[in-house]
């Protein structure tokens, strides 16, 4: 199966997909790996795996917090294929890559690497879907789908852009607020409006993430997305309790989503 | 020229890599640059507060005692010191917050290493009446305390960053951060031309201003263009600005000067197109210091201004192009073109700018007698007098 075809199968229509995101090398290297099992004991549909960069644009001081202790841990890129190829085979995994990660390595190469390692779709928050076009051949041929975001600032225009390119994406990721990553109690106000916004336009499913903090936000936005993206809550959470405590938080939230009604769920082709 | 500008990319430098979440503002930044770039009511009001409030066209001196101890080509100093707020940044913000002014945006971002662009936003958001809040390492608001004290008078909030190495690119992350939070009524004057599309392009022609005066200047002083053009080269906009109009001339040399630091050796200096690698910083693909595996690496200058670890991507395209040439000073270096040129000439320069001077010395040589070399001296050097007091004491 390709990355895309492992992803789609991901989500269902019963439930929301519980994905879960790590930072690759925190607490630290092994402890990184213990963090990842915990979320498949927890019954993880999807696991992101954060590849710490230098200078994270798009992240709040939680995940900052993290993939500076990261760095500091010596996670590069190789350690982090080898974290992502110890799960991949039981649970989709997907890298959360800043993209300089993947020019300094050479596009050709960093996708054959990543496929080695069964990752499925890469999600790079500072590309956006017109800067990406020059990857969809590599990405078609490694068969790991490159999976684009939407923001609540994304016009009707580009959603459109998005929507062309989302046959061949794994998910759409769904940011639910302007602003960088971070856990709040509540869903943003928008959110549900976006993402029906963004269904209405892509072909694939969508994921909602960005400060999902909460199981009654997660419970809300189970109703309305296809896959629920959980990230600051749980490093917030291995910071204080370890891999054991975000596990048993994950667990809860995976339960709560049991049985939310879902209207709109994607229709898996 | 191949320069692609329309697409937002120079060659193949440039680009825009941020979060989608600001994609849509800069779709709108440069459709409102398009249109009152044209309009004669917003060029009027630029260049009148441009003559009226920053005081051009700055003067083009004759820098008649170093032309004689160098002995080669006559040098010219463009006075961008004499600018108001004592650097050539201002040209660049005074643009800016009329955009930003006409986009209905009434709250100001800005990212500052020395404090030098932090003071200009300052000004044209007191000017202009705006709320403004500057970014600026932790590092640096010790480093250059009476920056911080301009920008507080002139009612700014100044925020310490404190993440990652607390310096320059620290705070353009966390301004870009802050854009991306409340884009709905902010703009972020980004200081250099660097940063995503249409950036890079917006701040070149806010600078070009220099390069078109010296074009003048040197016409009614000797008669034609210069045979060279220098500048310091940080992220590079005091240089663009100097060298654009000069693009095409095949007669007149540019000549772009980066700080070495302790030496492109040693691993510490802020040379990004003597040292770096092809990646993507800040929004834009250009050349940056970073390691095997694209992590972006602290770049070291006795300047703070030079202090940042990428360069523009025209200059990265200028640079590959041959179009123009670029060196690079060492801190030690420039410290002596610093004391040398407040002795000489009685301009104590910017640290920045003592990286140009210095390098003049080599250029005016090779050029020889009754050539003309303009260094754009791009600011004054008052924030550097408690760094090159205690870097002069410690060596001698």
């Amino acid at each position: 199966m390709t990355g895309r075809e492992d992803l789609r199968a991901a989500f269902s229509e019963e439930r929301a997909a519980i994905m879960p995101y790590l930072t690759a090398g925190y607490p630290t290297l092994d402890g990184a790996r213990e963090v990842g099992e915990a979320y498949i004991a927890a019954g993880a549909d999807v696991v992101e795996i954060g590849v710490p960069f230098s200078d994270p644009l798009a992240d709040g001081p939680t995940i900052q917090g993290t993939t500076t202790q990261a760095l500091r841990n010596g996670a590069n890129v190789d350690y982090c294929l080898d974290l992502a190829s110890g799960l991949s085979r039981r649970v989709p995994v997907v890298f959360l890559v800043y993209y300089n990660s993947i020019f300094a390595r050479g596009a050709g190469r960093f996708f054959a690497d990543a496929a080695e390692a069964g990752i499925s779709g890469l999600v790079v928050p500072d590309l956006p879907v017109d800067e990406a076009a020059k990857m969809s051949e590599v990405s078609l041929e490694r068969g790991v789908a490159i999976c684009p975001l939407a923001a609540p600032t994304t016009t009707e225009a580009r959603l459109a852009t998005i929507g062309a390119v989302t046959s061949k994406a794994g998910f759409v990721y769904c940011v639910s607020v302007s602003g960088v990553t971070g856990a709040r109690e509540a869903l943003p106000p928008g959110a549900v409006a976006l993402l029906r916004r963004v269904r209405s336009a892509v072909e694939a499913p969508v994921a909602l993430g960005f400060g999902i903090g909460s199981e009654a936000a997660a419970v809300e936005a189970a109703a309305e997305a296809d896959g629920v993206i959980i990230g600051s809550k749980l490093m917030q959470l291995v910071g204080e309790g370890g891999p054991e405590k975000a596990g048993e938080w994950l667990r809860g939230v995976r339960e709560a989503v049991v049985g939310v009604p879902r209207p709109d769920a994607w229709a898996r082709t | 020229m191949q320069q692609k500008t329309e697409t937002g990319y120079f060659g193949a430098f440039g680009g825009r890599y941020v979060p989608e979440t600001l994609m849509h503002a800069l779709e709108e930044l440069e459709e409102a640059y398009e249109r009152y770039r044209a309009d004669p009511e917003f060029v009027e009001e630029l260049d009148g507060l441009a003559r009226d409030f920053v005081g051009r066209p700055t003067p083009l001196m004759f820098a008649q005692r170093l032309t004689q101890k160098w002995g080669g080509a006559n040098v010219y100093f463009k006075r961008e010191d004499l600018a108001h707020t004592g650097a050539h940044k201002i040209n660049n913000t005074l643009g800016q917050i009329l955009l930003a002014d006409r986009m209905g945006k009434d709250r100001i971002i800005a990212e500052t290493g020395a404090g030098q662009h932090g003071v200009a936003t300052a000004t044209v958001a007191a000017l202009y009446g705006k709320q403004c809040v500057v970014y600026m390492g932790e590092e640096d608001t010790r480093r250059q305390r009476l920056n911080v004290v301009r920008m507080q008078l002139l009612g700014a909030e100044v925020v310490p960053v404190t993440s990652g190495s607390k310096t320059l690119k620290d705070a353009v992350n966390e301004a870009i951060r802050d854009w991306v939070t409340n884009v709905d009524d902010t703009h972020y004057i980004i200081g250099s031309v660097v940063g995503p599309s249409p950036y890079p392009r917006i701040v070149r022609d806010f600078q070009t201003v220099i390069g078109r005066e010296i074009d003048v200047q040197a016409r009614e002083r000797f008669g034609r263009e210069p045979d060279a053009v220098l500048a310091c080269v940080g992220a590079g906009s005091n240089a663009i600005g100097a060298f654009h109009p000069f693009v095409g001339r095949e007669d007149v040399r540019l000549v772009g000067v980066e700080a070495a630091g302790r030496g492109l050796q040693s691993g510490e200096h802020g040379a990004s197109l003597a040292a770096g690698k092809l990646g993507v910083l800040h929004g834009a693909l250009c050349y940056v210091l970073q390691s095997e595996d694209g992590q972006i690496t602290e770049a070291h200058s006795i300047s703070a201004g030079l202090d940042y670890p990428a360069v523009g991507p025209e200059h990265s395209f200028l640079r590959d192009e041959a179009i123009a040439e670029y060196a690079s000073v060492t801190d030690e270096e420039a410290l002596e073109a610093f004391t040398l040129c407040s002795r000489a000439e009685g301009i104590i320069p910017a640290l920045e700018t003592a990286h140009a001077i210095s390098y003049a010395e080599k250029v005016a040589r090779e050029l020889g007698p009754g050539r003309n070399l303009v260094v754009n001296l791009s600011g004054r050097g008052d924030k550097d007098v408690e760094t090159a007091s205690e870097a002069l004491r410690v060596d001698g």
